[in-house]
């Protein structure tokens, strides 16, 4: 398969592209999406191609940017919405939660839903208390949306695709330092020339070993790489399991690796009180126990807002600094 | 029309005793008093309009001709209801069907969610339209004024009915509404928006029809406030006295809109007093053996829940 190197912007937009050019009913709205083509440049000269009828700009109304998206699905058209930060998703909560995630529910059925919504969290980028959140575990309360969060530029494009063609209403969440920090292992990847796509639902594992199971999303999923890479030069064989969809779960992907190592580290951005790692060590407390050899690590932001200060933000996020001491505790 | 009205007025007065009795648990809201709105402007829509409705909507399901049966079964939890029971009284006129995906419990919550599916007509260079219920309390949600907003910046095909029964449960406009009225704030989107009178129901239709006139001819959306009254309490636990002035609701009485077109129909030569009790006789026979076969019906397969969920459960 030919293979070529996008950055997480390009193969996010070359995703949607390729799904505005295969169906007609996709359309894409939010704040600066279409005359200016993203803040970030997601949907870069997407209003070029497809023309001011399928790429609309909006105004600063959430609410009415995903009622509008759930509207249009329940009448014939597949929307891509964005909203620009994740935190601003808040100002949409009763139509993602209390409306798309339930219709299809509690009208027996009756109604499908194939709406994307598009985000994501800066956590990183020294954005502050307000523009940074990752509050993926507060959506998982609301069954019957999917959450897929993908951290390379691969899983980006092969999981938009499959968001945009699922029938289901999900919450897309991108990481801002992914979009703009050329350090980081997710910032540019490499991405097959020919279609392909990545199902939703299933976990990756991006690198094997045998020592400690460190299962990660997103941005945390370049920080758990760097850390294998310094743990493998001690000694230390670290298993990276990259969740990718966060709802439905992948638990099965995790429970084998904890069987194969022992040893688990549950690591993402978070805030640790009632965060994702709670779902993820809980889960495998229930159902794996007796396959654990020590006590779950979970690393996370601890339960204070972000600092904007970038020296205090390094301090407040999960680093390979922090997964690396980690890790060496589990294994001694 | 006339039957229609009559329909929505004795289903709800059959909802409210088997409330009453302990059949029906849970939020219901009853729609005695407005039945000239819903079936005014539902009877001026075409079939392939789209209609986003309220919690207070079984008028608007009735009104569109979903079957009585199904609607009270849905109040009662039933499978055979219209959302298999899993929505009840508040989602119960829903019938994708019949072109109304959706009744939100939510007030306000519709509007945005309409404006999204005239986005999906105009997309498509349909003439058709999507309406939305609301109440007067729904004006002072964000939703209501950012789906005005963008329905008038895209010109979307949207009908605005705003059912404003004076009172957002028991706390009066009066003291919750800042402005000229609600038609003036639509006005103020530079949509335009009509004042029409509830009770009558030909007025209501009327106005609908010249409303999406407007719509129709592509210049984006309209709205109608219908100044209307609910004769019962906001749900079926609330008598609806004590925070309403007595001679008010008497005022609202004399204006029945059953009342209301049944004596200008009378004066047309077009109905008899026993015309009217004969359609009451014919819906009351109906309601009993709908009542007798949906109480006894069984209540939707609890582990076939999970299934509903998602629509391809991974």
């Amino acid at each position: 398969m030919a293979v070529r190197e996008l950055t997480y912007v390009e193969a996010l937009n070359e995703g949607i592209r390729e799904e505005m050019r295969r169906d007609e009913r996709v359309i894409v709205f939010g704040e600066e999406v279409a005359a200016s083509g993203g803040v970030y440049k997601v949907t870069k000269d997407l209003l070029k191609e497809f023309g001011p009828r399928r790429v609309l700009d909006t105004p600063i109304s959430e609410i009415a940017i995903v009622g509008a998206a759930i509207g249009a699905a329940l009448n014939g058209l597949r929307p891509v919405a964005e909203i620009m930060f994740f935190d601003f998703v808040g100002i949409a909560f009763d139509q993602l939660v209390t409306h798309a995630s339930k219709m299809r529910f509690m009208s027996g059925g009756q109604v499908k839903l194939p709406l994307v919504v598009r985000t994501q969290y800066s956590l990183g980028r020294a954005y502050g208390s307000q523009h940074t959140q990752f509050l993926a575990a507060s959506f998982m309360q609301a069954p019957g949306l999917k959450i897929v969060a993908p951290a390379t530029p691969k899983d980006a494009k092969g999981l938009i695709k499959s968001a945009i063609r699922d029938d289901d209403p999900v919450l897309f969440i991108e990481s801002g330092a992914l979009y703009v920090n050329r350090n980081y292992y997710g910032y540019r990847g490499p991405v097959p020339e020919e279609e392909y796509l990545i199902p939703i639902g299933k976990a990756d594992v991006k690198r094997e070993g045998d020592d400690v199971t460190v299962v990660a999303v997103s941005r945390v999923v370049s920080e758990a790489m760097v850390a294998a890479e310094r743990l493998a030069e001690n000694g230390v064989k670290a298993e990276v399991i990259d969740l990718r969809t966060i709802m439905p779960m992948d638990y099965q992907t995790i429970i084998q690796s904890v069987r194969k190592t022992n040893r688990l580290i549950v690591a993402e951005d978070s805030v640790k009180t009632g965060g994702l790692s709670a779902e993820v060590a809980s889960h495998v407390c229930e159902y794996a126990f007796d396959y654990l050899e020590a006590p779950i690590i979970r690393l996370n932001s601890p339960p204070m807002p972000a600092p904007q200060s970038p020296e205090l933000e390094r301090r407040y996020m999960v680093t390979a600094d922090k997964i690396v001491d980690a890790a060496t505790r589990l294994v001694k | 029309m006339l039957r229609k009205m009559i329909e929505i007025r004795m289903f709800e007065e059959r909802v409210l005793k088997l409330y009453r009795e302990g059949f029906v648990q849970g939020p219901t809201h009853l729609y005695v008093g407005q039945e000239g709105v819903a079936v005014g402007v539902i009877e001026a829509l075409e079939k392939d309009d789209v209609i986003i409705s309220t919690y207070r909507g079984h008028g608007h399901g009735l009104a569109r001709g979903v079957p009585m049966k199904s609607v009270l079964a849905e109040i009662l939890g039933k499978a055979m209801g219209t959302c298999k029971g899993l929505g009840g009284s508040m989602h119960a006129p829903i019938s994708a069907e019949l072109g109304i995906p959706l009744a939100t419990a939510i007030v306000g919550s519709g509007i945005p969610i309409a404006v999204g599916a005239a986005l999906g007509f105009k997309y498509r260079g349909s003439r058709n339209v999507a309406a939305v219920f609301f109440g007067d309390g729904a004006v002072n949600t964000g939703a209501f004024h950012e789906a005005l907003n963008l329905a008038a910046v895209w010109k979307l095909p949207v009908l605005f009915v705003c059912e404003n029964n004076l009172y957002a449960m028991t706390t009066s406009i009066k003291s919750v509404f800042a402005g000229e009225s609600i038609a003036a704030r639509a006005a103020a989107y530079g949509i335009p928006s009509y004042v029409a009178h509830g009770s009558d129901v030909i007025e209501v239709y009327e106005t609908t029809l010249k409303a999406l006139e407007k719509i129709r001819a592509g210049n984006g959306p309209a709205f109608i406030e219908c100044r209307t009254y609910r004769f019962v309490g906001h749900g079926a636990y609330d008598l609806g006295t004590g925070y309403r002035p007595r001679e008010e609701i008497e005022e609202w009485l004399r204006r029945d809109p059953i009342n209301m077109l049944a004596e200008r129909m009378k004066s047309a030569g077009m109905l008899q007093d026993e015309d009217r009790k004969k359609i009451e006789e014919e819906v009351a026979r109906q309601l009993d053996v709908i009542v007798e076969e949906v109480v006894k019906s069984p209540a939707y397969d609890y582990d076939k829940l999970p299934s509903l969920v998602y629509s391809n459960p991974v």
